[in-house]
């Protein structure tokens, strides 16, 4: 019998395990989850908690639960992972070997790679932290908000852009506006990564009177003089900070020869599979491809990676057409006033972006209501 | 280029928009005052993208050089 051990039990780890389990008789093979939490947060719905719109002792559920019975999950945190040997080590000291290997380990925050940033600047990158933020700007009576991506690449590209146009009608419907600025500050030399999204950007902020500040790389915050300060010289005062965190992948894999010196590791943009190696993948935020590190990319990419464990445990080729990943990835924009719009994209094909609308958002509020019956149970 | 001396260089091939600007920024950050850092890139839009960030940031734009068919090295000094 093989056996199968997947790394992370978030929503790339979950939906993999569980299509596995449903494909596999159990003497083919046996499915384990290895998580470092035994809860599976919904990440989408920490946006929304700086604004009291989600509260976040109810963004988590039991990962136990989300698993089908047939997946066994172990709670522990990988310190080591031997690929010669096929096997990882744990922080509570154990060995674990496998046939085949998933990982979706996911990406981490890190503000402390950035000097100041932790006793200067705010986020809501974790549950915590987007309740700090969302005493600040419950406290806030107005002044000076800026909103800015502290590293590329980082978790939902457009989560950023959502949090500064949720915050200005936030601030708008609190009475504030009228004196507060909002600056959103990038690292590239425009508002957003992707070239056809940036008309619609570009307008929404103009609409808003929303100031751009272009090519700033966060380098540190001064938290004394509230002051955030770019690699390119420019300097912006603040009274709350809201700044994306550098991300990096799980610390086991930073510096890895399977990964890059944060952590990425080095996947095949169609296979999925872990260059040079047969028997390991990797999908989700963990992987080096430049495609967002978001909750549908790992959706879509998880079919994928089912198809390719299967055929290897049957010792066949994948099907013609099946098993291969074309970079599929489906956002939604939250552009406040009970508005969003999507964005829907592959490597071959970029997003053509509508103007926000109540469809959109209705269906944006119903998928975060209804990810938990669908999602990460693999019904859809 | 002759006679630069090169500290780091990034290959950069093989990424795109905004892949290699973001390896330039991550050579300059690590580098010291006076070092000259190089990227070569595959993506066309890099000799835009990369010298006109080194301009944002008041660096110095030693040079670019096509290195093979479609790939170009731009050499960047931190000069502050």
């Amino acid at each position: 019998m093989k056996k199968i051990l997947i790394l992370g039990g978030g929503t790339a780890g979950t939906i993999v395990a569980n299509r596995l389990a449903h494909r596999l008789r159990a003497e083919d093979a046996s499915v384990e989850v290895v998580s470092d939490s035994p809860l599976h947060y919904y990440q989408p719905a920490q946006l929304y908690i700086p604004f009291g719109e989600e509260d976040p002792r109810k963004i988590a559920r039991s990962e136990r639960k989300l698993l089908n019975p047939k997946v066994s999950l172990r709670i522990d945190t990988i310190s080591e992972w031997l690929p010669d040997k096929q096997a990882l080590r744990t922080a509570k000291g154990d060995t674990i070997s496998y046939d085949y290997l998933v990982i979706a380990t996911g990406s981490v925050p890190c503000p402390e790679a950035v000097e100041g940033f932790v006793a200067g600047a705010d986020h809501f990158y974790t549950p915590e932290a987007a309740y700090r933020l969302y005493h600040k700007l419950s406290e806030f009576e107005g002044g000076s908000l800026v909103v800015g991506v502290g590293g590329i690449p980082y978790k939902c590209p457009v989560a950023p852009l959502e949090f500064t146009l949720l915050a200005e009608a936030f601030l708008t419907h609190k009475g504030i506006r009228s004196n507060t600025e909002i600056v959103y500050t990038f690292p590239l030399n425009d508002v957003f990564q992707i070239p056809s999204v940036v008309p619609v950007v570009r307008a929404l902020f103009e609409r808003r009177s929303i100031r751009a500040e272009t090519f700033f790389n966060l380098e540190a915050v001064d938290a004394e003089k509230k002051v955030v300060k770019s690699l390119e010289g420019t300097e912006l005062p603040f009274d709350i900070l809201v700044m994306t965190p550098p991300h990096k992948g799980a610390p086991f894999l930073r510096g890895h020869p399977m990964a890059d010196n944060d952590g990425w590791v080095k996947t095949d943009r169609n296979t999925l599979r872990v260059n040079g190696l047969p028997n390991v993948w990797a999908l989700g935020d963990t992987t080096d491809l430049p495609i967002s590190k978001a909750g549908s990319t790992a959706h879509f990419e998880a079919p994928v990676v089912v198809d390719q464990i299967e055929a290897a445990i049957h010792r066949q080729e994948p099907p013609p057409g099946k098993a291969t990943y074309n970079g599929h990835v489906t956002c939604f924009i939250d552009a406040g006033y009970g508005k969003a719009t999507i964005l829907d994209f592959d490597y071959s094909h970029p997003p053509a972006v509508n103007e926000p609308d109540e469809f959109r958002h209705l269906q944006k509020i119903a998928f975060n209501k209804l990810y938990w019956y669908l999602v990460p149970t693999a019904v859809i | 280029m002759d006679g630069i001396k090169i500290t780091k260089e990034s290959d950069a091939r093989g990424s795109f928009c905004p892949g290699p600007l973001m390896e330039m920024i991550r050579l300059v950050r690590s580098a010291k005052v006076g070092d000259v850092v190089a990227v070569i890139s595959g993506d066309e839009g890099s000799k835009k993208d990369i010298p006109a960030w080194i301009q944002k940031a008041r660096y110095e734009l030693v040079g670019m050089e096509e290195v093979t068919a479609g790939a170009t090295r731009i050499l960047c000094r931190k000069n502050h």
